[in-house]
């Protein structure tokens, strides 16, 4: 009988990644959309990085920057008791940081393609930048959400290169979908990597799927 | 009564060009701001509104400061109580027209307001659909309606009506004057339509290059230019055909086409394409009523 443990705390990991990081990225989106700085385009880059960086030079350096050897990894582990490498709690900051532009980039451009009187109109009502935001602005990027979503969520279940850096696969904590496909590889059970690749292939597709077809749907209904 | 002094330096196609005016509004007055594109008329009215700083000057209604760049004072624009209706609607798309208007009441217990208004702009039919199902003409209701809502002592109208097409313009220039005196309001309005200037300003301010040229009556404004005994219409050559021993000039006016006859010295200058302008001294006009 195959072990669903990976697959479970894959969907787990990709469930809690997802969350906090719509939750952070909404409003770094928005900050990014609304200001035009001299530092933006460096923000923008370190934004971006986790698309271009092979996954093991991030891995490798959130290791050692989470390492209780020194700082600041020692100070989480000693005034906090928190301690980020070989833990679920580290895959999640990992996963964060390695999602983000995924969940940032097609928010902020959802914000920057609206028209400027619509968020213009709301001010002139009366209504905060707060309310504006959360009443006007974000209904009206739905499909740059779903994209943000779902793209993050499809992301984080394919990981591989940061989880085995900074999770250390170990069975039960930190041995995702991805790492336990590996294993079984290794190991030469051809038929459980097949069942443990299937799943994610299946999850994954249809995801996807989803997305094309409700933001179609959304193309279709509204025109500014 | 609204006071301002306001300078900042416009990016136009033709390089820097600082706009400077000094207003003073009296209350309940409906201006008409008239102007070039690119003089500046829709600057003011979002400095007005908060939505645009200017580099120096001051915005003061009812002793009210709004603007003071001397002192950096700078009310928000969700603070100052001013409506403003935009050339594209802004309607929101994701609310119904209902929902539009009830987002803009500054206390959500006034609902009854809303129906007032509602039944004052002719909305009842339309409240429960979204703005992307509606006209052009409907959504500039419905935009002024939510301006309404707010409650607003100054009312701004960025070139509202220049979408519409004739018609529509007509009906919605009446709403806007019902607006206008059954709310007291003071009322800003860009328009390039000397028309709608004439039916609906108290004063019109013309901008030329960020100075106001004119400042009066739209008799007085308008009078030297465009009140004569002589029609005087501009068009564009569509073509010249030799007819014995006149020529016979095709100038499309509008959306007619009317036939000059001129002698040879006279179309020699002329060719297709064109700007023209045909006069005629008319002695006698008979006006007479279309349509209803």
């Amino acid at each position: 009988m195959i072990d669903l443990q990976p697959i479970i705390l894959s969907l787990e990991l990709a469930v809690t990644t997802t969350v906090l990081l719509f939750l952070a990225g909404v409003p770094l989106a928005y900050w990014l959309s609304e200001n035009n700085f001299k530092f933006k385009p460096v923000i923008s880059a370190i934004v971006s990085l986790p698309l271009v960086l092979p996954p093991t030079v991030l891995g490798f350096y959130l290791l050692v920057t989470f390492s209780p050897a020194h700082f600041p990894g020692n100070v989480l582990q000693e005034v906090f008791n928190v301690r980020l490498i070989f833990s679920f709690g580290g895959l999640i900051v990992a996963s964060m940081i390695y999602s983000l532009p995924f969940m940032v980039n097609p928010i902020q451009s959802g914000l920057e393609s609206l028209p400027l009187t619509l968020k213009e109109a709301s001010y002139t009502l009366g209504k905060s930048k707060f309310r504006t935001l959360v009443s006007v602005l974000l209904p009206n990027i739905k499909p740059a959400l779903l994209t943000g979503i779902v793209l993050s969520f499809a992301h984080t279940i394919g990981e591989f290169g940061v989880v085995l850096m900074i999770g250390g696969n170990i069975p039960g904590k930190t041995r995702v979908a991805s790492l336990a496909i590996y294993d079984e590889v290794e190991a030469l059970n051809y038929h459980n990597a097949n069942i443990y690749a299937l799943v994610l292939f299946v999850i994954t597709f249809l995801i996807l799927l989803s997305v094309h077809i409700v933001n179609n749907k959304f193309l279709k209904s509204v025109r500014f | 009564m609204i006071s301002l002094q306001l300078y900042k330096t416009l990016n136009t196609a033709d390089g820097d060009l600082p706009l400077d005016v000094n207003l003073t509004i009296k209350n309940g007055e409906f201006i008409t701001i008239e102007g070039p594109s690119g003089a500046g008329k829709t600057t003011i009215l979002r400095m007005i509104s908060g939505l645009l700083k200017p580099e120096k000057g001051h915005i003061k209604v009812d002793d009210v400061l709004w603007t003071d760049t001397e002192s950096g004072y700078y009310l928000p624009p969700q603070k100052r109580k001013a409506g403003f209706v935009f050339q594209d609607y802004s309607l929101f798309p994701n609310m119904t027209i209902e929902q539009n208007l009830v987002y803009a009441l500054e206390d959500k217990h006034d609902a009854d307001y809303v129906k007032e208004v509602i039944e004052i702009m002719e909305l009842e039919a339309l409240k429960a659909r979204y703005p992307q199902t509606l006209s052009g003409g409907q959504k500039q209701r419905a935009a002024l309606a939510r301006a309404i809502v707010r409650k607003p002592e100054l009312l701004l109208l960025d070139e509202p009506l220049s979408a519409l097409d004739a018609e529509m313009r007509l009906k919605l220039q009446d709403y806007i004057l019902k607006v206008h005196r059954k709310f007291k309001l003071t009322t800003i309005l860009v328009s390039h339509s000397i028309s709608e200037i004439f039916k609906m300003s108290d004063r019109v301010i013309r901008l030329n290059k960020g100075k106001i040229i004119h400042d009066g009556s739209a008799t007085n404004v308008y009078a030297k230019k465009y009140i004569s005994g002589k029609f005087r219409f501009t068009g564009e050559v569509l073509s010249i055909e030799k007819d014995d021993v006149v020529y016979i000039v095709n100038v499309l006016v509008g959306n007619n086409i009317i036939k000059v006859i001129e002698t040879d010295n006279h179309t020699a200058p002329l060719k297709a394409g064109d700007k023209v302008m045909i006069v005629s001294k008319a002695f006698n006009p008979l006006i007479i009523k279309i349509g209803d």
